[in-house]
């Protein structure tokens, strides 16, 4: 099979996860305690104006057309309307789901270059004290809940040091509008970025080093690893232009796992340091029961996951030559 | 008579005896492995506070084995409001007069509880779905390894709040929640290396005698692929963990139990993360050294699978 017939099989495989995922999602929010319409209905309605939304949503038809209903509705981005906010969920969604992908973004990007350096490392000096200890690092930051990671970081640097300010994105009175680079680019939302990046990325660390870690050291036994010492290149060359270089690959396919991780992340991250992203919504709708919004910010984030799992996929076989299309 | 067919007691017996080496073996891999050892240690003592945290009675010795948590962990006022540690409470009180180290104690349980289930179902179900799908392949394993792959595209912790804010926050559904993200990691692998067991001689002449196809991969297969199901297992119980006290801390706990990531939730909620250190900080050390030691468990056990890092370091 070649490299084109592999892609339309990944891409057919694309839309058949999204199709399930979709049913997932359907039966899952069928599944709300009580009346199933009633997520769509606001408080203080009178009968005939329940009636009157039932019918205009949709759902006094059978289950199979509110089903394909559905499926027309998210695939057009048509979320229905938030309870708490009274206004479209797109609108509200799009922003906070811009502020999650800039912070969790942030936070794996440090991840894996931290991970990727000290991960060749402690291949490189394997038996050395420096690996043992950067084992027993790695796996401490691993086991600790994101929250407890976040905790611990505010305690120290906000309460303690007084360094950052404790939570949201920007400082009381700052502006909300403008551009992209004017929200993100500003020295006071970094401030206020940096410890919720820190936890992500202290987290998400240990996958990236243990794997470079192992990868590296399965790499330096080969023989090419010898060769290119003994022509005498400098160690330095030798670690990072061809060890380091070849143990890169297998990172690309847990770096869609990795996004996984943190769009589950994001929710904790969020909650902790009061972050206006998809993650923090999401927890306040569902307390809410603000179903539409509660909805919406877990098919984002799926669909953040799926899309990641096939690029990650396509990366593969194109930066590895060896790899067959089963 | 029984100098050429041993009996079956001694049949038995011999293979107890094989069966004891085996584990004797698998248990050498801690010898010289700090890591692994401090991490049984660990667990034996989380396992121990779990079970006598509270007093407990054995009914038919009629005798009640006291409790090592010095109050009932939700007994308000058995001290002041936010008081330091002291004598009378080592770990400080919480906004509610209740006794911290009490409830750290008593937390133990719901963490020990949700570790061991959610993973040995996990893997349970991992294993099953990893075994039959390489063993049958064709049809069956397409349809078993596309659904995995649908699980792989569901993000863990936000679908657990929202199955367990639409079903109820019991630890059943808690439980429930894990197990049906978390069997995924375990199915890949597992299948992966029943594919590479799958030609091997030994089934080829298991099948070659006519044993049925449930025999061969439960009796033969299996017992070669469990190391790596155990190794998974380890895992996974630190991911429960991790993922009850998540939710938890997000206050979708269990309301009738207590758990770390609740008393958490609770000190967020109470504004006092700033001054009770004594409380946050306690529950926090705690998820981190228990999953810890899992981990370190994990490592050692990954040598039993994967005889090559026992030379590695």
């Amino acid at each position: 099979m070649g490299l084109r017939e592999f892609v339309i099989r990944r891409l057919v495989q694309l839309v058949f996860t999204f199709w399930a995922f979709f049913t997932i999602l359907f039966v899952l929010f069928r599944m709300v305690p009580g009346d199933p319409t009633s997520m769509f209905l606001l408080d203080g309605m009178t009968a005939e104006q329940r009636e009157q939304r039932i019918a205009e949503l949709g759902l006094d038809q059978p289950l199979h057309i509110q089903y394909i209903n559905y499926i027309e509705q998210l695939l057009t981005g048509d979320f229905g309307q938030s309870f708490i906010y009274r206004e479209p969920v797109i609108d509200i969604i799009v922003v906070r789901f811009m502020n999650t992908i800039v912070l969790m973004g942030t936070a794996l990007v440090i991840a894996y270059l931290i991970g990727v350096t000290f991960g060749a490392l402690m291949g490189w000096w394997r038996g050395s004290r420096f690996e043992r200890g950067g084992i027993v690092v790695t796996l401490v930051a691993r086991s600790s809940p994101e929250f407890w990671v976040g905790i611990v970081l505010l305690s120290v640097f906000v309460f303690w040091l007084g360094w950052f300010p404790s939570s949201g994105m920007r400082a009381t009175g700052g502006d909300l509008g403008g551009g992209f680079l004017q929200r993100y680019g500003s020295l006071d939302f970094l401030r206020h970025l940096f410890l919720p990046a820190l936890t992500g990325a202290i987290v998400y660390l240990a996958t990236p080093t243990l794997l470079m870690r192992s990868t590296m050291l399965d790499v330096l036994k080969a023989d090419f690893i010898e060769i290119k010492k003994a022509e005498g290149l400098p160690e330095r060359t030798v670690l990072y232009k061809h060890a380091a270089r070849n143990s890169v690959l297998p990172l690309v396919t847990v770096m869609a796992i990795a996004t996984g991780a943190a769009m589950g992340g994001s929710v904790v991250i969020e909650t902790v340091f009061n972050w206006p992203g998809m993650g923090r919504e999401m927890v306040r709708s569902v307390n809410n029961n603000d179903y539409p919004v509660a909805m919406a910010a877990f098919f984002l984030m799926g669909s953040v996951v799926i899309i990641m799992n096939f690029v990650a996929d396509l990366a593969y076989v194109y930066l590895d030559p060896r790899v067959e299309y089963e | 008579m029984s100098t050429q067919t041993p009996s079956r007691a001694e049949r038995l017996a011999d293979g107890l005896e094989r069966r004891f080496d085996r584990f004797r073996d698998g248990l050498s891999v801690f010898k010289g492995d700090r890591l692994g050892q401090i991490g049984v240690g660990l667990l034996v003592m989380f396992v121990f506070v779990g079970i006598f945290a509270r007093p407990t009675t054995i009914e038919f010795l009629n005798i009640t084995i006291p409790g090592i948590a010095p109050h009932d962990p939700t007994e308000r006022a058995v001290g002041g409001r936010l008081e330091s540690p002291s004598a009378a409470h080592p770990l400080g009180t919480t906004d509610r007069g209740r006794d911290v180290f009490s409830q750290l104690l008593v937390g133990t349980r719901v963490t020990l509880l949700v570790g061991s289930l959610a993973a040995f179902m996990a893997v349970f179900i991992g294993t099953n779905v990893g075994l039959i799908s390489a063993y049958f392949g064709g049809w069956v394993d397409d349809l078993l390894m596309r659904i995995t792959d649908i699980v792989y595209a569901v993000p863990f912790l936000p679908f657990a709040i929202v199955l367990v804010a639409i079903i109820g926050s019991s630890i059943v559904n808690i439980i429930a929640a894990i197990v049906l993200i978390l069997w995924r990691s375990t199915a890949r692998v597992i299948r992966a290396q029943v594919l590479s067991h799958k030609n091997r001689p030994y089934v080829e002449s298991a099948e070659a005698i006519g044993a049925s196809d449930v025999r061969i991969m439960y009796r033969h297969i299996l017992p070669n692929v469990l190391p790596l199901a155990f190794l998974y297992a380890a895992f996974a119980v630190g991911w429960a963990v991790i993922a009850e006290a998540s939710l938890s801390f997000l206050g979708f706990g269990d309301p009738n139990m207590l758990s770390w990531g609740e008393m958490i939730f609770s000190v967020y909620n109470a504004d006092a993360v700033r001054v009770a250190w004594w409380w946050v900080f306690p529950p926090g050390i705690a998820i981190t050294l228990f999953v810890m030691s899992v981990f370190f468990v994990g490592r050692t056990l990954e040598k039993v699978v994967n005889p090559e890092l026992r030379h590695k370091e």
